[in-house]
């Protein structure tokens, strides 16, 4: 291209320690134009993106934006110059209204705001134009994650922006609102705004970019255009090797039950009822899937599984125990493992070391407590065997999770509970974050674990995810179970009216 | 007991509750300010001890309620930048520091006090109530609220101005965000610590101005440990009232009506349960609110916890 770049990164490095999250990044963005940045997990997009918009300082190298050199202190004054980012982690203050959050450091600190009016009527105003539905009197905290995504790009909007850079924005949401966003990234392209687009799910990216830069090991590898690449392509400048979309399996072969569900009906955090009669059976050996968008009672239905929510009624049997309504704790002991949906929220301590995490559940028992004493040495040595063995990339057991790429923690929560030699395995969105070649790896275990005699419940919203390693697939609606069908890709429109709640015959329970 | 005695006691109830509420309104009110920024200062008791000492000693040698009302205020600052120092910038403990601030304040006053004043005996001069001509002549209504002196009234004017500090301006809004998501307001270009170090200042002012209370508005004398817990009663006070100011003057209120009614019911020769368990009263509610009103629901998330910047 011969066109002067919208903005050029020149040979950026930035190291954490030991660590070399940006080891001489360079790229160019064009004015106008949606730029994917792919790469495997802790690759350092988001260290590269966190440069960009003032979030971290480079060590070295130069940044050039709009034909000038820029040096950002704070995040403050990449607004000021039209950057906005929306971060993997929201940066939303939950107990503010949204325009609230979106004045917050706005004007002199003693000011009165007065001015709520014109910033509510503002807000409705972009809202409209690009049909984002944002309430500006909304607490954020009433949110869904997807409405909260929605609440963070106005957000860039009502501060202005020529450049929006979004960081794995698609993780989080339902395909529907998967592809609002995605229409909503060429309207404002069509608005003269340049979008930096960051995402693991290569259908999307083909989607809707019109260029794609790799990355690897703190260094962009390879830039292309769309129309020259395709997916399989892509995938092998990620990961340097070929990556297989079809998994290898062989045929399930159920043993005994082992988890039992009768009946369950269980109410949401705000109390209104989200799982309304659901039965379902899982036997050794076999992974079942839940399908559905989300939002129809499968948060609800796995926090109330593993003891997280209250259960209004039914039975949940696990190898034949009622287990419920009982604690986590027990849960646990049962032989449960859980991969939560929201792992911040259910699945790490950001603020302890690999370590501490991975043995959270386990750290009173041996061989990890003996005598009422840690034997940090046991901690330490089956924590280095879990990250080497699902490539966490790490320091090492003794650093903050939190420090990790999002992927990367992700990694360890799934590592954590496969290692706990669990009979059952529930897992909410298996992939979160987790990179394409990650993906397969992890897919692959969890094939294992059937093989070798767990039973598996995979909730997902992903039908790719549920038609690569599931033998059947429930689909949830509404609370409800209405429906059954085999992992077979020729039904998708059945799976698609289900999905939507359309039957035809009476409901059927898995 | 017939109707007109029973009204009687009511009024004296009433307006004796506000009276005695009122330290516990400045604090309480301050101390929703400080918790709201994520900052739990356990530590009121020693500052309300030395807002009530400063308050005392300044009035004591100068016959001035209004300069003992303001040297309190700037007795709790000074301990609040203390307390900010070590739990802010420092970053220690918030529990630990509070503690040793109470045991500081505790020692401290009651050295000056007995070195200084404890020989001479002799009291000072107290705010009066102020008689508002046809209000506080009313049956019963005037005596239950128009018989205040101007410290008690302006606890009404003090959780007015907290409101709309905290809900009307940008540094209400941006103290509400700190305690709950600083990185947020780090990223929005504002310096967290800052934020904490003020909530902190209005926390301890408004703490060592209910301390003078004690002894420019109440009692004539200071008296060691002349807070009697009342720095403890208040963080239960802020849990009640889940973090808001209003809520936290009615709280409050209703903390003074114990209070009172453990004073009234001492003096009343009928009544044959010993005083000590009168006088536990407000100490026995403590403890029902904070198992009643469990929950954290409205607690800001980052409550006690330091914010590490970038
Ligand atoms: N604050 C930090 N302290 C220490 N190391 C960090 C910090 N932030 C990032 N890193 C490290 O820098 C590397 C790059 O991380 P980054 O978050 O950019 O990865 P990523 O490409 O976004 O990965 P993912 O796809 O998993 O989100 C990782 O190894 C990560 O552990
Ligand atoms: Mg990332």
């Amino acid at each position: 291209m011969s066109q002067k770049p919208f903005l050029r990164i020149d040979n950026i490095r930035k190291r954490f320690g030991p660590i070399v999250a940006s080891d001489g990044v360079s790229l160019e963005i064009q004015e106008g134009e949606i730029h994917s940045l792919l790469g495997e997990n802790g690759a350092g997009k988001s260290v590269l993106m966190s440069m960009i918009c003032g979030m971290v300082r480079p060590d070295e190298g130069e940044i050039i934006y709009k034909g000038q050199s820029v040096r950002f202190n704070s995040p403050r004054e990449a607004i000021r110059q039209h950057i906005g980012m929306v971060h993997q982690h929201f940066m939303l203050v939950p107990n503010l209204t949204v325009a609230e959050n979106y004045i917050l450091g706005q004007g002199s600190a003693l000011r009165v705001i007065n001015d709520m009016d014109e910033v509510h009527a503002k807000i409705r105003e972009l809202s409209d134009r690009y049909a984002l539905d944002v309430r500006p009197d909304a607490l954020i905290e009433d949110l869904s994650v997807g409405e909260q995504q929605r609440v963070e790009i106005l957000k860039t909007l009502f501060h202005g922006i020529d450049l929006l850079i979004l960081d794995e924005p698609t993780a989080v949401l339902t395909p529907q609102e998967t592809d609002r966003l995605l229409a909503l990234m060429r309207d404002l392209v069509k608005d003269g705004k340049t979008v930096v687009f960051i995402s693991h799910k290569l259908d999307e990216v083909m989607r809707v970019s019109d260029r794609i830069s790799v990355m690897r090991d703190g260094r962009v590898v390879n830039t292309v255009n769309v129309a020259d690449t395709d997916a399989r392509g892509l995938a092998r400048m990620m990961v340097g090797r070929d990556v297989g979309m079809e998994l290898a399996r062989n045929p399930a072969n159920p043993g005994p039950l082992v988890l039992s569900v009768e009946n369950l009906t269980c109410r949401s955090e705000t109390g209104l009822p989200a799982v309304r009669g659901v039965s379902l059976h899982v036997r050794a050996g076999e992974i079942v899937g839940i399908a559905g968008v989300s939002g129809n009672g499968q948060t609800e239905l796995s926090l109330a599984l593993s003891g997280l929510l209250p259960v209004d009624g039914g039975r949940v049997v696990l190898n034949g125990k009622d287990i419920t309504g009982l604690d986590p704790v027990r849960i646990n002991a049962s032989g449960f493992s859980h991969i939560p949906e929201d792992r911040h929220k259910h699945g790490i301590v950001m603020s302890m070391s690999l370590s501490e995490n991975t043995v959270l559940q386990r750290y009173d028992q041996p061989p990890f407590a003996a005598r009422g004493m840690l034997n940090r040495r046991m901690i330490s040595e089956h924590t280095r065997d879990l990250i080497k063995r699902f490539r966490i990339k790490s320091r090492d057991e003794d650093q903050r999770i939190g420090d990790l790429s999002g992927g990367n923690q992700q990694k360890l929560v799934v590592a954590r509970e496969l290692a706990r030699n669990p009979d059952f395995i529930l897992v909410n969105q298996l992939a979160r974050g987790i990179d394409i070649g990650a993906m397969e790896f992890v897919m692959e275990e969890m094939l294992k674990q059937r093989d070798s005699g767990r039973a598996i419940l995979l909730i997902s919203t992903e039908l790719e995810e549920l038609f690569a390693i599931c033998d059947r697939i429930l689909v949830m609606f509404h609370g409800e179970i209405l429906g059954e069908l085999p992992p077979d890709r020729t039904r998708l429109d059945e799976l698609g009216l289900l999905m939507a709640g359309k039957t035809e015959q009476p409901a059927l329970a898995g | 007991m017939d109707d007109m005695m029973f009204l009687t006691f009511l009024a004296t109830l009433v307006g004796a509750a506000w009276r005695l509420a009122t330290p516990l309104i400045f604090a309480s009110i301050g101390e929703v300010f400080s918790e709201r920024a994520g900052v739990l200062n356990i530590g009121l008791e020693g500052t309300m001890l030395v807002g009530a000492f400063c308050g005392f000693a300044t009035a004591f040698a100068t016959d001035s309620v209004l300069l003992g009302l303001l040297t309190g205020v700037l007795g709790g600052m000074l301990f609040g930048l203390v307390f900010a120092f070590f739990t802010i910038t420092i970053k220690a403990d918030q529990i630990v520091v509070g503690a040793a601030l109470n045991l500081l304040g505790m020692g401290l006053t009651a050295f000056l006090f007995r070195t200084y004043y404890v020989s001479t005996g002799k009291g000072i001069e107290i705010a009066q109530p102020v008689h508002i001509p046809w209000l506080s002549d009313l049956p019963f209504l005037g005596e239950a609220f128009f018989q205040q002196n101007l410290i008690v009234y302006s606890t009404i004017l003090v959780a007015i101005l907290a409101t709309l500090v905290l809900y009307r301006t940008s540094f209400g809004l941006t103290l509400r965000a700190v305690g709950e998501h600083p990185k947020a307001v780090d990223v929005a270009g504002r310096n967290v610590a800052a934020y904490r170090y003020g909530a902190v200042l209005v926390g301890t002012g408004l703490a060592g101005l209910g301390g003078a209370f004690l002894t420019l508005g109440h009692s004539n004398q200071f008296v060691e440990g002349i807070t009697s817990g009342r720095g403890f009663i208040v963080l239960a006070v802020v849990v009640f009232a889940r973090w808001s100011p209003i809520g936290a003057f009615f709280v409050s209120l209703l903390f003074g009506l114990f209070y009172a009614l453990q004073l009234m019911l001492q003096a009343q020769a009928s009544i044959v349960v010993p005083y000590q368990v009168l006088q536990a009263l407000p100490y026995i509610m403590t403890i029902i609110t904070l198992v009643v009103v469990r929950g954290k629901g409205a607690a800001p998330g980052k409550l006690g916890q330091p914010y590490e910047m970038r």
